[in-house]
């Protein structure tokens, strides 16, 4: 159980102060895939690295199963670290040595982990873990991105950490890498039930893996709940930002005379055309596209639609039971 | 003068000269060389680290009276020309060696003046690494001196092997200028023939063997920075 309380943190620049995070609260759940999303600039960095006291609040506290993180000292703190470990947008691997000797370095930092040999063993368990067994002797510069973030992730691993905090860790990786890796987090989640937080700015991030979200805005938390929740019914102007990439603008979509639906493709098989077509000519259903970003990955479909149904009779709930009931996809009624 | 350059005598006599006394001054400047910047790089790399890590946002931040004194120190030691200062350290000189002239002798203000030069090139070295990797470091829970040890210093490990050919080909240098104070090697051969006796032939041969030596060191230091570095694709 992760709790943060309160939590602001303020920056001093040449410019003047900076209040990065403004009396944030939030709590989260052992074994939860938690998303902190927000535009650049608002505060996850941050509020992510008071998680582990790589950034020292200014006001309020970090509980992580009753232990005030504010509250340890240096050496207290660096043994807790090794139970919150962390990947990174840049992976941060060590440049100069192999993969192996990447996955082992934290073993080595615990020191009390015994012997060499046993450490490079863990090390090759945990790089086949990631499918990377053999390249434990390539150096990082060898490996392509998502290979090298795989590496970050085997090491991140090696303390059996009860959370891992990801920092925009996919944001330099292409569409397909990006769903291999949180595929890769959200097995690794299911079989040992670590915690993971995932600060991002992609929404496609949140609704593929997460199953909590924070909207951060300005500092603030804008909104948080179920992420099925929260995108359906944003609430908030900046989940509705997020929710609706054209920004508020969107309730220019809204057309007199029809409800609209927002369907979330999230890995689904069939290509979102057909989808609607069929439910056209099977359900007698038509449905106007007011909106769609939808892009397809490995033949399966990721983003979200918009359509328009026209008021009257059960037309729309029918619409929304038809695409719920597809693999991967989420409809739900929204209103503007 | 140099009409009688390349006369029979002049060659034969600096053929002998070449023959008898050049491979022990070869020798001479290259120990002294090597062992200067050993002991300057014991000094100026652990000082190179702290102007990294003891400065104010630094991974283990020390007194800033301490930070500026350092830094001051090291700035006045590299402002006094070497000349000089070798004569300005006499005293420690003596202390350590004993005398003040002789090869072993010059080893003495060698040291004192190639330190600061390391201790900043070292810097230069380590502030290359990137920060992101330090604060990965810290995330796993890596102590100031763990950093130190298996972060900051193997990641610029091809960094501060060039910055050591600097050093070294710089110290070679100055070792042949310590020869005006009777340190030995190819610098003393230089200026008691070339500039006192007007035996150019000879200080020619000796300034050749020197750029040669240069080449040398830069030539290793080279290879080894190139087959250190783990960052370029397709080695190790």
């Amino acid at each position: 159980m992760i709790e943060i309380k309160n939590l602001s943190k303020t920056f001093h620049t040449a410019e003047g102060e900076v209040q990065a995070l403004k009396n944030v609260s939030l709590s989260i759940a052992d074994g939860d895939i938690f998303g902190i999303i927000g535009m650049s600039g608002a505060g996850k960095s941050t509020l992510v690295r008071t998680i582990n006291m790589l950034e020292r609040p200014t006001a309020g506290s970090v509980v992580i199963d009753g232990v005030d993180m504010g509250a340890l000292s240096d050496r207290e703190l660096r043994q807790k670290r090794r139970e919150i470990t962390m990947i990174f947008q840049g992976f941060n691997l060590l440049m100069q040595k192999t993969c192996l000797e990447n996955v082992c370095f934290p073993l080595k930092l615990s020191g009390l982990r015994g012997e060499k040999k046993w450490r490079e063993q863990r090390a090759l368990e945990l790089l086949d873990i990631v499918g990377l067994k053999d390249k434990a002797k390539a150096y990082p510069a060898q490996l392509s991105g998502g290979q090298q973030q795989r590496v970050a992730i085997a090491r991140a691993l090696a303390t059996n950490p009860k959370v891992l905090l990801c920092d925009e860790a996919t944001s330099a990786l292409d569409p397909t890498t990006t769903s291999s890796i949180l595929e890769l987090i959200r097995s690794i989640n299911e079989k040992t039930g670590i915690t993971v937080i995932i600060i991002t700015h992609q929404m496609s991030v949140v609704e593929s893996v997460c199953r909590h979200v924070a909207i951060l805005d300005g500092g603030v938390i804008a909104e948080q709940g179920a992420v099925g929740e929260v995108f359906a019914h944003p609430k908030s102007a900046a989940a509705k930002r997020l929710v609706f990439p054209e920004g508020e603008a969107m309730t220019g979509y809204a057309v007199p005379g029809e409800r609209t639906i927002r369907v979330v493709f999230n890995g689904s098989e069939a290509t979102s055309t057909p989808l609607i077509a069929h439910m056209a000519v099977e359900m007698g259903i038509e449905a106007n596209i007011a909106y769609a970003s939808t892009r397809t990955i490995d033949g399966r479909e990721y983003g979200s639609m918009l359509l328009g149904i026209r008021v009257g009779g059960d037309a729309v709930e029918r619409a929304i039971a038809y695409m719920n009931a597809a693999e991967g996809v989420l409809a739900e009624e929204v209103e503007f | 003068m140099f009409d009688k350059l390349f006369a029979p005598e002049v060659l034969e006599e600096a053929g002998l000269i070449i023959r008898t006394q050049f491979p022990l001054a070869i020798w001479e400047t290259v120990y002294v060389t090597i062992l200067s910047t050993a002991f300057a790089i014991v000094i100026g790399l652990p000082l190179g680290v702290i102007l990294v890590v003891g400065e104010k946002n630094g991974i283990r931040p020390l007194p800033a009276w301490l930070m500026r004194a350092l830094n001051v120190i090291i700035n006045l030691l590299r402002s006094i020309p070497f000349l000089i200062l070798m004569v300005l350290v006499f005293p420690l000189t003596r202390a350590i060696v004993g005398t003040v002239v002789g090869t072993v002798a010059s080893i003495v203000p060698l040291v004192i003046a190639a330190f600061p030069f390391i201790a900043r090139l070292a810097e230069g070295s380590l502030r290359e690494v990137n920060p992101n990797t330090i604060e990965m470091a810290q995330s796993l829970g890596a102590s100031p001196m763990q950093i130190i040890t298996q972060v900051m210093i193997p990641e610029s490990v091809p960094s501060l092997i060039s910055n050591a050919t600097i050093a070294i080909t710089t110290i070679l240098g100055y070792s042949a200028m310590s020869g005006i104070i009777g340190g030995g090697g190819l610098g003393k051969i230089a200026m008691n023939y070339g500039y006192y006796r007007y035996k150019y032939l000879i200080m020619v041969a000796a300034v050749i063997l020197l750029i040669l030596l240069v080449q040398l060191f830069q030539s290793i230091g080279t290879h080894l920075a190139v087959k250190s570095d783990k960052r370029l694709k397709n080695k190790g």
